[in-house]
């Protein structure tokens, strides 16, 4: 298919066959990453701007190297490290991006809706790195290429994703993404952190791990947020772990053969056990090499690699 | 200053509903005349009768003929920003879109800078309005010494400069201790307290708590921040036998424990405002800050339940909550964006929207925009020879599409820019001079 869409803000704005286009590229563009030279000219003379206005290394750190492995110029701008962010109204922070004349925005924010708000105001394309509670695109998409290249298919399986609903950009992405490909989403967490309406997403939704799991083809795991606890989401870590932490025990639930997923950093010992983590079942570490196949895709998709001439 | 408004369509609730020409001398109603009747409704000298070619004494004669003539409208929730953010509003331009709104009467709310909880901030207040002879500007004081909800402020002293209620409106009265004692003391200043239920703890949010918020990653303020304080005050009204005047309702639940506390006669009165009964929390759309309000647009069973309660008489009152922001303000991400929106010129236009769209009646709206505040608000506006009162002239008829660029207000921060509506204020008359017509 000829590339037309020119921003990737969440998974509700992507088709099925744009879906399936940047699974299929990230798939191609794997193959780089094994080489000695890891670095193709594609995107020779490209400017990607990394603006990430809430610390994260991971996904800097993925988007950076993909980037480079593409042979883009890649700069990072952190909220810490610049005064172009302090104080800055978003209007302000757009027009400076703009002015640096990048081919591509990378943005992560701390406010849901930001990457949306910036796609009106600059020309240039932005692929959303995480904003807020809304939407992690490119991590969904990393998981969506990672579990086809296990399974071979996505429509059909069974995907338990456990934890922090409510407060999780992954979990949304990933329920709308996984569910557009036809995959059956349940969802397990306590009351507190199961969003409002979340059911109308065609998902289905229980408080109880081992009723979730049952059976699953894919199970991924929500890293669990200390600073959640003083919300009163959750009494103790400790009695989280006893009744939503995975163990090789509750495993036996799933299909012999599940994939297991995190998207990292683990709290081992608490929505996962070490064992568990380590499991030949466990994919955390292919998502993270495929999290760099997947962002070149993104970045070589959107600045111009198969995109139509007069779009805009 | 002699004037007569001629063959319009006379609405007083239940007092007026009829065609009659109205003579006003010096900001009084001279006299009131029923075409077609035998005798006005005065026999002094100046009455309409007594002199047929009085048209051509009077400095003005106003054709309303095909136009609704009612009391004034009163905006008893309007936020004019001055002193202190006059950026933003000034109580010039904001009685200027008042009364092309159709108003002829707001009360201002406390949180401008510094706070009105002072006899100088309320007298500022009260006689740059007064300089201006046109809208009038009926103060609002704060319950609390700078808001901070720690000590009352001095209610007898902002009477006597004029506050004609207090309210902490912006931000709740957390302590009930403070919210009973403020009901207690009021009682006897005389002063209507106003209420802004939010219960804090509850309300760590940005918008309604539902499925849109679920959508966009938003976090959520369930209901239950407003309705819990809701009923802290029907509860503290009913032992301090106090009345209550409940701001902005937006939530079902309120408006079932307001009904249910009128019912066993405790003196709580509330109002809503047009956002509540026209939108839900969907017009967020993606990330609108211009649909970002406290407390937030709600879901459609809420806004039914406000229409219903507009209808049976559970809310008294439609209030805008006319709340300015510039673009430093609203053009932000969604999390850092002001809440509020503006709502004087529109709000007149989108009540007679409900009313045409729900089959409720022309003179229930004006009860709600200006019979009911005035009794609550301790001001008379009957239509009757003697009386001084401003009028509103409105045409129900006429189509206009709002373009939030002309309007008079200061800021721009309205959902509704662009919206076509039928219906009107056309001429605005206040102490017997034209302030507005259009
Ligand atoms: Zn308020």
């Amino acid at each position: 298919m000829m590339w037309s869409k020119k921003h990737i803000l969440d998974m509700e704005s992507l088709s099925v066959e744009e879906i399936t286009a940047i699974l299929d590229t990230a798939d191609g563009l794997k193959e780089i990453s094994q080489r000695t030279i890891k670095k193709v000219p594609t995107l020779r003379g490209k400017t990607v701007v990394l603006f990430f206005h809430e610390p994260s290394t991971r996904t800097r750190v993925s988007f950076d190297i993909a980037a480079k492995r593409l042979s883009a110029d890649a700069i990072s701008i952190s909220a810490s490290s610049s005064s172009l962010v302090k104080g800055e109204t978003l209007v302000d922070t757009a027009r400076n991006l703009e002015a640096m004349k990048p081919d591509v925005i990378v943005i992560r924010h701390s406010s849901a809706g930001t990457p949306f708000l910036l796609s009106q105001k600059v020309s240039t394309p932005i692929i959303n790195a995480g904003d807020g509670m809304h939407a992690h695109p490119s991590q969904a998409l990393l998981d969506m290429m990672t579990v086809r290249e296990v399974k071979g298919r996505l429509n059909g399986l069974r995907l338990a994703i456990v934890g922090d609903i409510s407060h999780s950009r992954v979990a949304r992405s990933n329920i709308i993404g996984f569910s557009k490909m036809g995959a059956e989403v349940r969802l397990a967490a306590p009351p507190t952190m199961m969003p409002t309406g979340i059911e109308s997403f065609g998902v289905t939704v229980t408080y109880d791990f081992d009723e979730a799991i049952d059976g699953a083809d894919v199970i991924m795991m929500l890293r669990i947020q200390k600073e959640r606890q003083r919300n009163f989401l959750f009494p103790t870590e400790r009695e989280y772990s006893r009744r939503y932490g995975l163990t090789l025990e509750r495993l036996k639930k799933a299909q012999p053969d599940v994939t297991i997923m995190h998207p990292g950093p683990l709290n081992r010992g608490v929505e996962i056990s070490p064992d568990a983590a380590d499991s030949v079942g466990s994919a955390i570490l292919d998502q993270v090499t495929n999290g760099v196949a997947l962002r070149m895709a993104l970045l070589y998709l959107v600045a111009g690699g198969m995109r139509n001439a007069d779009d805009h | 200053m002699r004037m007569i408004i001629k063959g319009g369509h006379v609405v007083d609730p239940g007092r007026i509903d009829a065609v009659a020409d109205i003579l006003i001398e010096n900001g009084r109603i001279a006299d009131i005349k029923f075409p077609g009747k035998e005798n006005s409704a005065s026999n002094s000298p100046s009455s309409i009768d007594s002199c047929a070619d009085l048209e051509k004494q009077v400095d003005r004669v106003i054709n309303a003929k095909g136009l609704y003539v009612v009391p004034g409208l009163i905006d008893m929730h309007v936020h004019l920003r001055d002193p202190g953010q006059e950026y933003k509003e000034t109580i010039e331009t904001g009685i200027q879109a008042a009364a092309a709104g159709g108003f002829t009467a707001v009360c201002c709310m406390p949180n401008t800078r510094p706070v009105n909880d002072n006899r100088q901030t309320t007298e500022y207040i009260i006689n740059t309005a007064k300089r201006l002879q046109s809208v009038k500007v009926y103060p609002v004081a704060a319950i609390s010494r700078d808001s901070k909800g720690l000590e009352l402020s001095e209610f007898g002293e902002l009477f006597d400069a004029g506050a004609v209620a207090v309210s902490d409106d912006g931000l709740p009265v957390s302590d009930a201790q403070l919210m009973r004692r403020a009901l207690e003391y009021a009682k006897g200043v005389g002063i209507l307290v106003i209420s802004h239920c939010e219960e804090p703890s509850l309300s760590h949010g940005v918008m309604n708590e539902g499925l849109t918020a679920t959508r966009l990653g938003l976090a959520g303020i369930p209901n239950a921040a407003e309705s819990v304080m809701v009923m802290r005050d029907i509860a503290l009204s009913e032992l301090t036998a106090s009345p209550v005047h409940v701001a902005h309702v937006s939530t079902r639940e309120s408006v079932r424990a307001i009904r249910e506390a009128k019912g066993r006669g405790v003196l709580v009165t509330a109002e809503t405002a047009p956002h509540y009964f026209t939108l839900t929390d969907e017009a967020v759309g993606f990330y609108n800050t211009n649909a970002k309000m406290n407390p937030p647009l709600r879901s459609v069973e809420d806004r039914e339940a406000i229409i219903e309660g507009l209808a049976d008489g559970t809310i008294d009152v439609i209030a805008t909550d006319h709340a300015p922001h510039s673009v430093l303000e609203k053009d932000l991400e969604f999390d850092a964006a002001a809440n509020g929106i503006i709502g004087l010129e529109t709000a007149l236009p989108l009540g007679l929207r409900l009313m045409e769209e729900r089959g409720l009646s022309f003179e229930l709206l004006i009860r709600k925009m200006s019979k009911n505040p005035a009794k609550i608000l301790g001001i008379s506006n009957d239509i009757t020879v003697g009386a001084a009162v401003d009028f509103t002239l409105i045409d129900p008829a006429r189509i206009h599409t709002y373009r939030v660029e002309d309007g008079f207000s200061k800021s721009r921060n309205s959902p509704f820019d662009g919206w076509e509506f039928k219906g009107a204020a056309i001429c605005t008359v206040i102490d017997g001079r034209v302030v507005f017509e259009s």
